[in-house]
């Protein structure tokens, strides 16, 4: 996917547009609206005016819904200047809650029902991947919630860390999608026949939103996250 | 830039080496530098394994004294490219064979070239793999990744070299999707190529 600066598409999203016809744009920033903290109930307000009622950035939360929006959509170093270090930060951790309180729980009830006809044996094998798969993810959250956000944080405060930088986190910054690939894979190909169509379906739409929104959520810390703590750090040298 | 140009990854700490090689790839053609590392850390190897490169040309050096003996299979490990060891300082025969060929800081370019396509060529006990059936020995050597078996080891049962394990491996995630050990696992139980009942 190419990286592309300043899309023309990207400023179509404004503040001045209707939230509603920005919902209908991506419904996929449906899950965006939650984290943020906007509520539903906005009637015809723009952009910026149900952000200010619900104490959101709006320079935040239309970067955000860029880059769910125009794939590949690099934010430049001076739309980067508009949004809050703080307000991504905070977006990010609600995402985790998201995906560990919400997500990974819609998924199992899927799988549980789509695995209901199996015989007990299939049901462990991927169960037990399943559980793996749930505990990289929640391992490679918990390094971010309790290393790099209160470090991020901290340079926000001019608090001195000298144990750390985010060129660490940087080169660190493990793949998760490979499980849920295969995840995908198995379910798509290769799972008994005794299963029921319409609940594999229904597993399948699940992993695609999941796997789409963590990419997003990736792109978020890699393109938004990174490259603003990058110039902090060299400003507090 | 000709589209046939060979690929080649330097793994060397010295600057002036990178650079030299570079210098000759440009002159003579065939082979480009595609890429620079100069250490085998962590961040090296996430960046080898994304990286396409032909030939890799590594100063055995980049590892620690007692790693350096293992130092072609963590190679094989993270890339199926063919491997020449380049001599900075004086180094045990013993680990030079282990590499494709071996090029020294005083060989002329065009010898460091036609070493080159000696390795290249050298490389060519690719299994190939046809159709997306998976085979009768991609079904065994599945069964063994699903076992927890490392390359070395199944390379050793059925007596075959462990980049011929890594390309029957790549092979493996190409036809069925699945990347991961524990992904192959449960495709190896699924589809009864182990018994549920033995493996817990």
């Amino acid at each position: 996917m190419k990286k592309h600066q300043n899309d023309p598409d990207a400023r179509l999203l404004t503040g001045n547009m209707k939230l509603a016809d920005l919902l209908d744009l991506n419904y996929n920033l449906l899950g965006v609206l939650t984290r943020t903290g906007l509520r539903f109930g906005f009637g015809d307000e723009t952009v910026e005016e149900a952000c200010r009622k619900c104490g959101v950035n709006a320079q935040t939360f239309l970067l955000i819904c860029k880059v769910y929006t125009f794939a590949g959509y690099m934010p430049s170093s001076n739309v980067l200047r508009t949004a809050d270090l703080r307000d991504i930060v905070g977006y990010l951790h609600q995402s985790h809650s998201y995906y560990m309180d919400i997500a990974l729980h819609e998924l199992a009830d899927s799988i549980e029902r789509m695995l209901a006809p199996c015989d007990d044996r299939h049901k462990k094998v991927i169960w037990r991947f399943f559980t793996a798969y749930k505990e990289e993810l929640s391992e490679h959250f918990r390094y971010e919630e309790e290393v790099v956000f209160p470090y991020v944080l901290g340079i926000l405060d001019h608090v001195e860390n000298k144990d750390f930088a985010i060129i660490q986190y940087e080169e660190n910054h493990t793949n998760v999608e490979e499980k849920l690939g295969d995840l995908k894979n198995i379910i798509m190909k290769y799972l008994p026949k005794e299963c029921d169509d319409r609940q594999i379906s229904v597993v399948l739409f699940n992993l695609y939103l999941l796997e789409m929104d963590l990419e997003k959520h990736t792109a978020i810390e890699d393109d938004i996250l990174i490259p603003m703590v990058n110039r902090l750090e060299d400003h507090e040298k | 830039m000709k589209s046939d140009t060979r690929k080649v990854l330097l793994i060397t700490p010295s600057v002036v080496v990178a650079k030299g090689l570079e210098s000759i790839f440009g002159d003579l053609g065939e082979f480009e530098v595609a890429g620079i590392l100069p250490d085998v850390g962590h961040a090296s190897e996430s960046r080898l394994r994304n990286m396409e490169a032909d030939v890799i040309i590594i100063d055995p050096t980049v590892f620690s004294y007692p790693d350096r003996k293992n130092g072609r299979s963590w190679l094989a490990d993270n890339s199926n490219a063919a491997a020449v060891a380049l001599q900075t300082t004086l180094t045990d025969d013993e680990i030079l064979r282990q590499y494709d060929e071996s090029i020294s800081l005083f060989d002329a370019p065009t010898t460091i070239i036609r070493k080159l396509r000696t390795a290249l060529e050298g490389r060519q006990e690719t299994p190939k793999s046809e159709g997306e059936e998976l085979s009768g020995r991609e079904k065994e050597i599945l069964v063994c990744v699903a076992k927890g078996m490392l390359n070395k080891e199944i390379a050793d049962q059925f007596n075959i070299s462990i980049y011929t394990v890594i390309t029957h491996r790549k092979n493996i995630t190409r036809k069925t999707g699945i990347k991961t050990v524990a992904g192959l696992t449960v495709y190896a139980l699924l589809n009864n190529l182990i018994d549920v009942n033995s493996f817990e």
